[in-house]
């Protein structure tokens, strides 16, 4: 068994509103996998799923072929659109409060040695994230785009076995975006991450990924549209340049 | 330019809210040396002369039955009772709220508990307090955590609520146990909260002080105020309920900077 994540035959369902149905998937280390679809079509609960917040009605959900637990851990790494940030630490403790966590569960705070051995690390992972000089700053006095570089930084800190990324750069500006394709790229082939990630974007998808999933319904009945669920009609694997140099990204596509 | 945009600068602003303090002051002395040119022996509308004079023998001279600066005794008496009221609320807010704020079930438990106290008015709630803790300090103390903890609580448990769900989850991928998330997450951005929420309760806190001092006690600014108006005496009045709006904008002001210094994150501009 090669896949890093898979799903098996996955139902999720509120009620009797049918969100998700029959989602067979496996994913393999490595991969850049790029969620697309109308709104409404389970891609958010996908994600959801895949990092934990919750559970499927049935089936399975398996990482390294053991059964997810329906909470997050640490082996799973997520940026939100918003909010992924913590307001009242600077960058550098941002970052640093991954390393905290694990290494003290006590006090959730290093000391000495270990706090600087930690710092450093924090630092070196902003200084990837291009925010070498911003370690002082709070996420309010940050832009948009600096605050995603950070929540990028803060989970890639803890090594996760896959990043999971919700509209990551929805909120952000045209020129800003085309900075994070890049970064992301960069980070993608420099840390070997495994990436899931969910956008409205069509072209981020297919200039990302190395894998396009569309979600949508398959069957519609239109006297009770809720009880068939999305599942993922389009599964189109992607021939993407993981050679091409320095992280650029295909701009034809981009 | 319309008036909505029209933004007074600093200076400006301070001069602004000084004019109508001083209107104020202004409209009473006018008001009562009219009244004393009708009637020299007015007691509604003291003088300034005469609540200076007034004070002068609560604040300069000791009492010549118990040998206290009367003045200096009240404040320090009141100041206790409310520093332990607001000092045990603000920290019972801050555990329970905390806890509350965080864990589902401890909310499903005990909320609707804080809820039902809260719609309680606690000066109803004055005469148990007597009979259980008796005339002294305690009850006093009791009447004010009482009647602010319950809001305070309700308050500061929704902000830790209302957090964004999506900085716990992120919390939670980077390992975070749920003491972590409490110590680290949740407490932090609460307590500029607390300490508005403490803000806030200032007033409300000086209602029951007042209250408990008025009913059953024998030393208190409130008990000072009402002892007196027994023999109209506005020109001690007026002073002790000057000095308490000092006090509270002291302690308002405190507050704030506290919050300001401890917590610049909070006060940034957006």
């Amino acid at each position: 068994m090669t896949a890093l994540l898979s799903l098996r035959n996955v139902w999720v369902e509120y009620g009797d509103k049918v969100v998700l149905e029959r989602v067979d998937l496996d994913i393999a280390p490595g991969s850049f996998l790029s969620i697309v679809g109308p709104s409404g079509a389970g891609k958010s609960t996908f994600l959801r799923l895949l990092l934990g917040q919750e559970g499927p009605t049935r089936g399975q959900v398996l990482l390294d072929g053991t059964p997810l637990t329906p909470e997050c851990g640490p082996d799973r790494g997520v940026v939100f659109q918003r909010y992924s940030v913590f307001p009242h630490l600077d960058a550098r403790r941002n970052v640093l409060f991954g390393l905290e966590c694990g290494a003290a569960p006590l006090t959730a705070r290093l000391f000495g040695r270990a706090r600087r051995q930690a710092l450093e690390e924090a630092d070196a992972m902003l200084a990837a994230v291009g925010l070498a000089d911003a370690g002082s700053l709070y996420p309010t006095q940050m832009s948009g785009g600096m605050q995603q570089r950070l929540a990028i930084a803060q989970a890639l800190v803890k090594r996760p076995r896959i990043l999971l990324l919700d509209e990551p750069f929805g909120a952000l500006d045209p020129g800003i975006r085309r900075d994070m394709h890049v970064l992301i790229t960069r980070l993608w082939r420099e840390h070997a991450l495994t990436i899931a990630m969910v956008t409205h974007d069509i072209k981020e998808a297919f200039a990302l990924g190395t894998r396009v999933l569309t979600f949508d319904k398959r069957r519609h009945d239109p006297h009770a549209p809720h009880r068939f669920g999305a599942t993922a009609v389009y599964d189109i694997a992607l021939d993407r340049r993981v050679a091409a140099k320095g992280g650029q990204i295909d701009e034809k596509a981009g | 330019m319309r008036w909505v945009n029209v933004r007074p600068r600093r200076g400006t602003a301070l001069l602004l809210g000084a004019v109508p303090l001083l209107l104020l002051v202004l409209v009473y002395l006018f008001a009562s040396a009219s009244r004393h040119a009708i009637n020299p022996a007015d007691k509604i509308l003291p003088t300034a002369e005469a609540m200076v004079t007034a004070m002068r023998g609560l604040v300069l001279a000791p009492d010549t039955m118990t040998g206290r600066y009367i003045f200096w005794a009240d404040t320090l008496a009141s100041l206790q009772r409310l520093g332990l009221g607001l000092g045990i609320s603000t920290l019972a807010a801050l555990l329970v709220g905390l806890v509350l704020g965080l864990l589902p079930g401890v909310r499903a438990t005990l909320g609707p508990l804080v809820t039902t106290i809260a719609v309680i008015p606690p000066i109803a709630l004055l005469p148990i307090l007597f009979i259980v803790f008796g005339l002294g300090e305690t009850s006093k103390v009791m009447l004010i955590v009482i009647g602010i903890l319950p809001v305070m609580i309700r308050d500061v448990a929704g902000h830790v609520e209302a957090l964004p769900v999506e900085q716990m989850l992120k919390a939670q991928t980077l390992g975070a146990n749920s003491w972590q998330l409490a110590i680290r997450v949740a407490l932090p951005q609460m307590m500029p909260r607390l300490i508005q929420a403490l803000r806030l309760a200032l007033g409300p806190a000086w209602v029951f002080l007042i209250s408990a001092e008025a009913i059953a006690s024998d030393i208190g600014l409130g008990y000072r105020i009402f002892l007196v108006r027994r023999y109209l005496s506005m020109e001690i009045i007026l002073p002790y309920v000057a000095w308490i709006a000092l006090l509270a904008i002291g302690m308002d002001w405190a507050l704030r900077v506290i919050s300001r210094r401890g917590f610049p994150w909070a006060h940034a501009a957006r």
